[in-house]
């Protein structure tokens, strides 16, 4: 199985139709909203993401602590997840 | 799954980026969730930061990402929809063409150069008075201080920028 993890913001259109393609495919994922967070955990998330997508854009997937995919890009999330 | 205060912004908007030569995404559930974004954020920080970008909270920080943002328009020439896919071109509007993910322009602009001759560039009309122009569409007035809303984007004041 493999381990995913979803950076997310609560407001975000895309982040919510990668999490409804996520569900529809029955993949398990852990996921942050970052919006939601506040202080030092915020601050260590931030950099989470950032070492992965400097952009500190949102969605942010990655998989197994390897590869990332940024943005809802359904052709890229079904390669890397082998869907 | 709406409040009724989404639907009322949605009905707002839709109105007033037609009026201007804008559309706005034909997946109006899709818009509806974007609305609810933009009411949170306003009810957050007290403006409307763009729901699909991590705000910092403070106005002059994420003034550039005040819906609409300062890469709608850039976003819309070159993918067709800005990064949330709220605005979208034609095209999309009449279902011809889904919108793709749009990559994050910001901090890819580059700076306007250090003005060393400032004063030289900056713009008047021959009769003295200064132009203004609104970062978000463009738009160029001449008066003695910018409009308190862009007349066409609706932009806050502080968002216009002097027109060498
Ligand atoms: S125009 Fe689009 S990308 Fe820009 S702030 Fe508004 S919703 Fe976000």
């Amino acid at each position: 199985m493999k381990k995913i993890k979803l950076y997310a913001l609560s407001t975000c259109g895309w982040c919510k139709k990668t999490r409804a393609f996520l569900d529809d495919h029955y993949v398990k994922y852990e996921y942050e909203y970052v919006d939601l967070l506040t202080g030092a955990e915020r601050d260590r998330v931030m950099s989470e993401v950032k070492r992965w997508n400097p952009r500190l854009s949102f969605p942010t997937i990655v998989v197994d602590d390897t590869e990332v995919v940024v943005g809802f890009n359904e052709d890229r999330l079904r390669e890397v997840l082998g869907l | 799954m709406s409040s009724q205060e989404a639907q009322k912004l949605y009905e707002r908007l839709k109105r007033e980026a037609e009026a201007a030569g804008y559309y706005l995404n034909p997946d109006v559930d899709f818009v509806l969730d974007l609305m609810e974004g933009l009411l949170t954020n306003e009810k957050r920080y007290g403006y409307w930061s763009c729901p699909c970008r991590l705000a910092e909270g403070v106005r002059e920080k994420d003034l550039g990402i005040i819906c609409p943002c300062d890469y709608r328009d850039a976003d819309l020439d070159e993918y067709g929809s800005c990064y949330c896919a709220l605005y979208v071109s034609e095209e999309i509007a009449k279902g011809e063409r889904k919108p793709q993910p749009v990559p994050e322009r910001r901090g890819t602009m580059p700076k306007p150069p250090v003005e060393k001759h400032e004063e030289e560039l900056v713009g008047f009309t021959k009769s003295g008075i200064p132009v203004w122009r609104c970062k978000v569409c463009g738009y160029l007035c001449a008066r003695p201080q910018p409009p308190l809303k862009c007349p066409i984007c609706k932009a806050d004041r502080d968002r216009f920028e002097r027109f060498a």
